[in-house]
């Protein structure tokens, strides 16, 4: 019988169906941090359990890690505690953790594809949403509460209604200044911020086959935002090159075992689909977003849309979300000056990332009025950005290049968005008060930002790749 | 985990869509590694100014309105997998959770905790708010055995659908990894076998 790649994965992953309860699903691979993981490790002991295969756990240190001065002891100290629980919880349970200092440090989502520890084929999960991420590579990979986090820490395994299926198609060739960021911020714009909720989500066409792993990523990493459990693209040769030679991934015959396995992982010709939706790659333009979820986006040059054009029950919760950004219906964000850039997150902190904003601001400067913070993945990054230079670009043109974590996209360490200042973020939500109290949050890709960051305002990034193509 | 039957309440009503996980509770407040206390900060920044004074006109803050079903806009609890949503919406004293539309995570949190949250029409949720406009004593009747929910005040009475697994977690009390350690050896076999 013909199969969608979720089915393919799931299938080969249920430990048992029975009419009427949902699959036990075994996990492959358990990513936790700091964050999700305490109560759960708290429910372990009460239970007197320990964790089933702690070596099918991975931790790391991200949420609420200082991005300067890393290192010295945490000063936040309820950050710092959690922090310190999580070393102690992973001592004590036997699971391998790479905290601050350690080499492979950064994002959860970050470092699982830089070590070769996320693979085509795996069920993955981790306290975190954004697990969507590590879909890039052909994996079922899905966010969980801390209590399913207890879980997989006692059982290895999950209890899951099958999802249902959707297909996403971009074909066509991007136009300039588009990245990955801005195919999937149209989607979301297009489909709503619940429009893929139920859904496990396929990407595939000719414009996403065409995209790099790190593309990949960022496309599958906001599946959520539309509400989806995850977002998947079928491994490809891209896919077997990135992975091939990472610290964790399989060698020698083992390679040869698992590249025939992945080979077989895409959705047969003739696989049904609970949904499908076509979009064109020509029709996308480098996208912002104006209001307060990630639904809320258009492109740059174009108008905000106004509250009578939305449906009349929405119309309340439109129009508190252009209040509360401060911002007019039916006006442009072009030339809106702006107070904070920061490039990072999960969604884009990756070293393609990083090269391609210092390309654009290589003998730029930043404009007076902003502050912009460049916070990469991982500390591997880090390390690779300063050995390539970037940080010498960055440093020129005004930029802080700073320690790795979650940063500014959810501000649970000290780099926050002060009350009613605006910022050009590359992270993947810009719910209010998501970068700070009261801050305001304009979610673009890392091109765009770069662009605010040069000019103090709204700007279509167009305009200055045209400019530095006639100097 | 707390057993859960029926539930007779007046409601505080939300009327806002697509309420996330970081107005239910803030990340800043995720630092806490016990269960508790989350209540404290549930919507901290919709019901507390700068300087941590009450803001009066959010809906939790007005004495008039008590009850332990919350009722909120289409795509409540969208965003983040932080299961402290759920944790502060019951730490906060509500049982049930009424909306047209829930993000998938958070229903799934909502319901490991014994938060049950129920998925009723448009048409059933506006007049659930135009109700408790009226009058903000209102009660709305929750049945979980049998899968409904009454407006008392109209008599509109409507069935939900919940997974009859997680609804009899929810009346006996018991939870997911109580199920699967149940079955370990099937598990052990599975890794064997793959």
């Amino acid at each position: 019988m013909s199969k969608t790649l979720v089915e393919k994965i799931w299938d080969a992953h249920v430990v048992k169906s029975e009419v009427g309860f949902p699959d036990i699903l075994y996990i492959d691979t358990h990513l936790i941090h700091e964050v999700t993981s305490p109560q759960a490790f708290d429910g372990l002991r009460k239970r007197g359990l320990p964790v089933f295969r702690p070596q099918q756990t991975v931790a790391t240190a991200d949420h609420n890690v200082p991005t300067l001065n890393q290192l010295q002891p945490i000063k936040e100290e309820l950050s710092r505690y959690q922090v310190d629980m999580l070393t102690k919880n992973c001592a004590e349970f036997g699971i391998e953790l790479y905290g601050l200092g350690h080499p492979f440090q950064g994002i959860v989502h970050v470092i699982g594809p830089e070590l070769g520890i996320t693979l085509p084929g795996k069920t993955m999960v981790c306290g975190d949403s954004h697990t969507s991420t590590h879909g890039a590579f052909g994996a079922i990979a899905f966010g969980i509460g801390t209590s399913q986090v207890e879980q997989v820490f006692a059982t290895q395994c999950l209890l899951q209604q099958k999802p249902k299926t959707m297909k996403i198609e971009v074909n066509g060739e991007l136009g300039q200044g588009v990245t990955a960021k801005d195919i999937i911020l149209y989607i979301i714009a297009k489909i709503s911020a619940a429009g893929g909720t139920g859904y496990f989500i396929e990407y595939a066409g000719s414009t996403i086959e065409a995209l790099s792993m790190e593309a990949r990523m960022t496309i599958c990493n906001m599946s959520i935002e539309m509400g989806a459990r995850g977002g998947l693209i079928a491994p490809d040769q891209t896919t077997f090159d990135y992975i091939k030679g990472r610290e964790f991934a399989p060698a020698g015959e083992e390679w040869d075992k698992s590249l025939a396995y992945w080979k077989t992982l895409y959705s047969d010709a003739d696989a049904q689909f609970d949904s499908v939706l076509t979009f064109d790659a020509t029709d996308i333009s480098p996208m912002i977003t104006y209001g307060t979820n990630p639904g809320m986006g258009m492109g740059i040059a174009e108008h905000i849309p106004s509250t009578a054009s939305q449906v009349s029950s929405e119309q309340a919760s439109f129009q508190k979300a252009l209040d509360y950004m401060g911002i007019e219906q039916d006006t442009e964000l072009v030339g809106k000056p702006i107070d904070y850039v920061f490039i990072g997150s999960c969604t884009n902190s990756r070293m393609e990332d990083l090269r391609e904003v210092a390309e654009f601001v290589k003998g730029r400067q930043k404009a007076e009025n902003v502050t912009v913070w460049i916070v990469p993945g991982s500390k591997q990054i880090e390390q690779q950005a300063i050995a390539e230079g970037l940080d010498k670009i960055f440093e020129a043109a005004g930029f802080q290049l700073r320690e790795p974590g979650c940063s500014a996209c959810l501000g649970m360490n000290e780099d926050k968005i002060p009350a009613g200042k605006y910022c050009v973020s590359t992270s993947n939500r810009n719910f209010e008060g998501r970068q700070g109290p009261d801050s305001r949050t304009f979610l673009a890709s890392p091109l765009t930002a770069a662009a605010a960051a040069i000019t103090g305002r709204v700007t279509d990034v167009r305009t200055l790749l045209n400019e530095s193509a006639h100097a | 985990m707390r057993k859960f039957e029926k539930l007779t309440s007046a409601i505080v009503p939300l009327n806002i869509e697509n309420i996330d996980t970081d107005q239910i509770i803030p990340a800043r407040f995720l630092k806490a590694t016990t269960r508790e206390g989350f209540g404290e900060n549930l919507f901290r920044d919709w019901r507390y100014n700068g300087d941590n004074t009450l803001k009066t006109d959010f809906v939790l803050n007005n004495p008039a309105f008590k009850g332990r079903i919350l009722v909120a806009g289409k795509n409540f609890g969208c965003g983040s997998s932080r299961e402290h949503a759920a944790w502060a919406i019951q730490d906060a004293g509500f049982d049930v959770v009424i909306s047209s539309f829930f993000a998938d995570i958070f229903k799934g949190n909502a319901l490991n905790n014994g938060l049950l949250p129920i998925q009723v029409s448009d048409e059933f949720l506006a007049e659930i708010f135009s109700t408790v406009g009226q009058d903000n004593t209102a009660p709305l009747d929750v049945d979980l055995e049998a899968q409904t929910v009454t407006n008392v005040v109209t008599g509109s009475k409507t069935d939900f659908e919940i997974n009859p697994y997680k609804k009899s977690c929810l009346i006996n009390g018991y939870d997911d990894i109580d199920f699967i350690l149940n079955q370990k050896q099937l598990v052990v076999e599975f890794e064997q076998n793959r």
